[in-house]
């Protein structure tokens, strides 16, 4: 079967056992969720929105989304391929580098150098998914201590 | 009115309707034990084991329709509960398990009977509760009742910390509950009604699939008048017998695995599947692939996950069974049953060809055990089984008449449902004889119920199908390893008469067909817990069978 990656858009109520019931669901059926971010949704008093990044065949992908509808506290579940898909990540890199090359190479996606400590600097990018995974090839050649990338967030076109 | 988390428990049973319970107490469940036994509305029931407790309510909702109640305790006893939970889960049994919890502070300390009991059951329910404030407590059983019977239902568990349940607070107890993520479906779409109902008039070989959601949805008398109405014949499953009726001409037979020859090569052959119900399980379908091919497939569900799930249908119509046949009879027009008078006569054919049956010899065969309760008893009891080849056969003999007449385990299979099982049965419908037909594995693994079912006066009728074996994996050893028979042979017994007698119930030895029905009559005419133990021929193999992971149309018959 083919994996083809999909984002899954959930919104549930914000309650504690919320999470671990989705990633229960994933885990049980033994599917990865290659990342997954949560942030309640502003002005709307309890509700929370889930951005799942998982990889599968599109019959598995529909079967996900229908067992992610039946479980209570959800009340949303969008699956589609034309949302806006934005992530960040933040680099840590040693002092030695070179300041303006990495300031460039950050503003090249969306960012810049965020904070200047005394061993080493972070710079941060916000970008698409693809374009955050280049810019994190390309700082290689710097030598970057730590990368984090915070996952996916997506919204409807 | 301010009151105690535990007398909210026993107040909000009430307010549901519930007249018994069935639990077993503990250290952290112990407040609402303590408000049981200041009250009368509520009897509850002591079962053995907290397994049985779970089993005993889901009998009781499988054959009433409403809800199952159960308690009990932390740690131990919630664990113990678990595979009935599993058990209701797999075939949708709306019951509500309370179970207690250490107090708030100790959770998360590793604290003595302490597990984390929505955890496990997260896995095993339609959904659950942690309560960590009395306030929410009349909510949730709110919650939890409307979430167990409403939708495809299904378990759901209440966990209550012991502080929570001594923890008083006032209590106001809803009418309604309101949960605004949880909408389940409930009228089909009428167009798609309409689609499906085109398709059935352009049909050659239509064929209903009748499944247990016909059951849940209270739906038998519309499936019947629709069979009926169009002279469309019919198969069922293991979840659905009873809901034809055994002399209902359209009925062929039972489905899959162990479906005979005429409803798996019908199933094979049909042009047009009318799915109500059914959830395509891996022991009806066999090989997907192979799956009915002919066919287009309408497919009636409440669940939408159920739906192309396993098998791609034509058409999908998600809604309660009951509302979408309410829409769907009357635009059944200009179907006359002569239409499919060919098709029906082919099915019979086949049936004649190779009806259900068995060689008759020295030994008693187990056949004629079911068919002989059958005889006895028919309409006048209710049937629960325990897991194997008596299971089967049961399924396969017993003249069912009703829906809610047969009570078995069908998704899990578990072993050791059908005694307790049949209690929750008892008590739900006191005027039917409940029957458990069991085997001699199984017996023992509720065995200790015999105790609860004399205290309380839930006489149910145990006929054991003794062959000396784990029989149903005796079979698979015999037909698949050579004969191998690998710790399956029970040659090793109890003496099931004494064994009864010592609980005070009423023990059979059965060596004829005279013996037994005999024991049947004495039994029901006693109104005693009873063990009939038949020794029955120990080879016998269920037939048809359809390996698993074959064709259904590819059946070993004998
Ligand atoms: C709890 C549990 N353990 C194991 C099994 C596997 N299993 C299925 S049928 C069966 C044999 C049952 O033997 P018995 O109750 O004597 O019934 P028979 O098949 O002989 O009629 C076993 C072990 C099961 N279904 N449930
Ligand atoms: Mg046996």
């Amino acid at each position: 079967m083919r994996e083809d990656r999909h984002i899954i858009s959930v919104i549930v109520q914000n309650e504690s056992s919320v999470l671990a019931r989705i990633s229960g669901l994933f885990a049980g059926r033994g599917y990865n969720i290659e990342s997954l971010t949560v942030a309640p949704v502003p002005n709307d008093s309890g509700l929370s929105r889930l951005t799942i990044e998982t990889y599968g065949s599109c019959k598995t992908v529909t079967q996900i989304e229908k067992q992610l509808n039946k479980l209570i506290p959800v009340l949303k579940v969008v699956e589609k391929d034309d949302f806006v898909e934005k992530e960040m990540a933040l680099v840590k890199v040693p002092i030695e580098e070179s300041l303006s090359d990495v300031d460039a190479l950050a503003r090249a996606y969306n960012g810049k150098i965020v904070n200047v400590g005394d061993g080493s600097i972070i710079c941060m990018v916000a970008d698409e998914p693809t374009r955050v995974a280049y810019f994190i090839k390309a700082i290689q050649k710097y030598n970057p201590i730590e990368i984090i990338r915070s996952g996916v967030v997506a919204l409807e076109r | 009115m301010e009151i105690s988390g535990s007398r909210m428990v026993v107040e909000a049973l009430k307010r549901e309707g519930i007249d018994t319970v069935f639990g077993y107490p503990g250290g952290a469940i112990m407040n609402v034990y303590d408000e049981l036994y200041k009250q009368d509305d509520i009897k509850h029931v002591l079962t053995r084991h907290e397994q049985a407790a779970i089993h005993a309510a889901e009998g009781f909702a499988k054959v009433t329709g409403e809800v199952g109640v159960a308690i009990v305790t932390s740690g131990p006893g919630f664990t113990n509960a678990v595979t009935g939970l599993a058990d209701a889960y797999m075939d949708s049994v709306p019951i509500v398990v309370i179970s207690g919890q250490v107090p708030m502070a100790l959770i998360g300390t590793d604290a003595f009977q302490e597990i984390d009991a929505v955890g496990i059951s997260r896995a095993c329910t339609k959904h659950n509760y942690l309560v960590t404030d009395a306030k929410d407590l009349p909510r949730v059983i709110k919650e939890a009742f409307y979430i167990a019977r409403s939708g495809r239902p299904g378990p759901v568990h209440v966990d209550i910390p012991k502080d929570v349940s001594a923890q008083i607070t006032e209590f106001v107890y809803p009418d309604k509950a309101e949960i605004p993520t949880y909408n389940p479906a409930f009228k089909g779409d009428l167009e798609k009604i309409k689609n499906a109902v085109e398709a059935i008039k352009s049909s050659k070989r239509p064929l209903l699939y009748v499944g247990g959601g016909v059951v849940q949805s209270n739906s038998g008398n519309l499936v019947r008048e629709f069979a009926e109405k169009t002279g469309i014949p019919a198969v069922e499953t293991l979840m659905a017998r009873g809901v034809m009726g055994s002399t209902n001409p359209l009925l062929i037979s039972m489905v899959g695995m162990h479906g005979s020859y005429a409803a798996n090569i019908a199933m094979s052959e049909a042009d047009l599947l009318i799915s109500f119900g059914p959830r395509f399980d891996d022991r009806v379908t066999g090989k997907l692939s192979e799956f009915a091919k002919e066919a287009k497939i309408i497919h009636v569900d409440i669940d939408p996950s159920s739906v192309d799930k396993l098998v791609a249908s034509h058409y999908p119509i998600i809604g309660d069974l009951h509302s979408v046949l309410t829409d769907m009879l009357p635009l059944i027009t200009e179907i006359e049953p002569e239409q499919f008078e060919d098709w029906r006569d082919a099915i019979e054919k086949n049936d004649k060809l190779h009806p259900l049956g068995y060689d008759k010899g020295e030994a008693i065969k187990p056949q004629e055990v079911i068919e002989k309760i059958g005889e006895v008893f028919g309409d006048r009891a209710n049937i629960s089984t325990d897991v194997g080849q008596h299971q089967m056969w049961a399924a396969q003999f017993y003249p069912f008449s009703r829906p809610r007449q047969f009570n078995t385990s069908g998704g899990l299979g578990t072993m050791g449902f059908g005694f307790p099982g049949a209690m929750g049965v008892k008590a739900g419908d006191r005027d039917r004889v409940a029957v458990n037909v069991t085997g001699d594995g199984s017996i023992l693994m509720n065995i200790q119920e015999l105790m609860t079912a004399v205290e309380y006066e839930l006489p149910v009728v145990n006929v054991i199908l003794n062959n000396n074996y784990l029989g149903m994996v005796r079979q698979w050893q015999t037909l698949f390893y050579d004969d191998r028979i690998s710790e399956t042979d029970l040659t090793v017994q109890p003496d099931f008469v004494k064994l009864v007698e010592s609980f005070g119930g009423v023990g059979y030895r059965v060596e004829t067909m005279e013996e037994l029905e005999k024991a049947l009559l004495d039994a029901e005419k006693r109104n005693v817990v009873a063990l009939i133990d038949v020794k029955v021929d120990r080879r016998e193999n269920v037939m048809p069978m359809v390996p698993a992971g074959g064709s259904l149309y590819n059946m070993m018959l004998r």
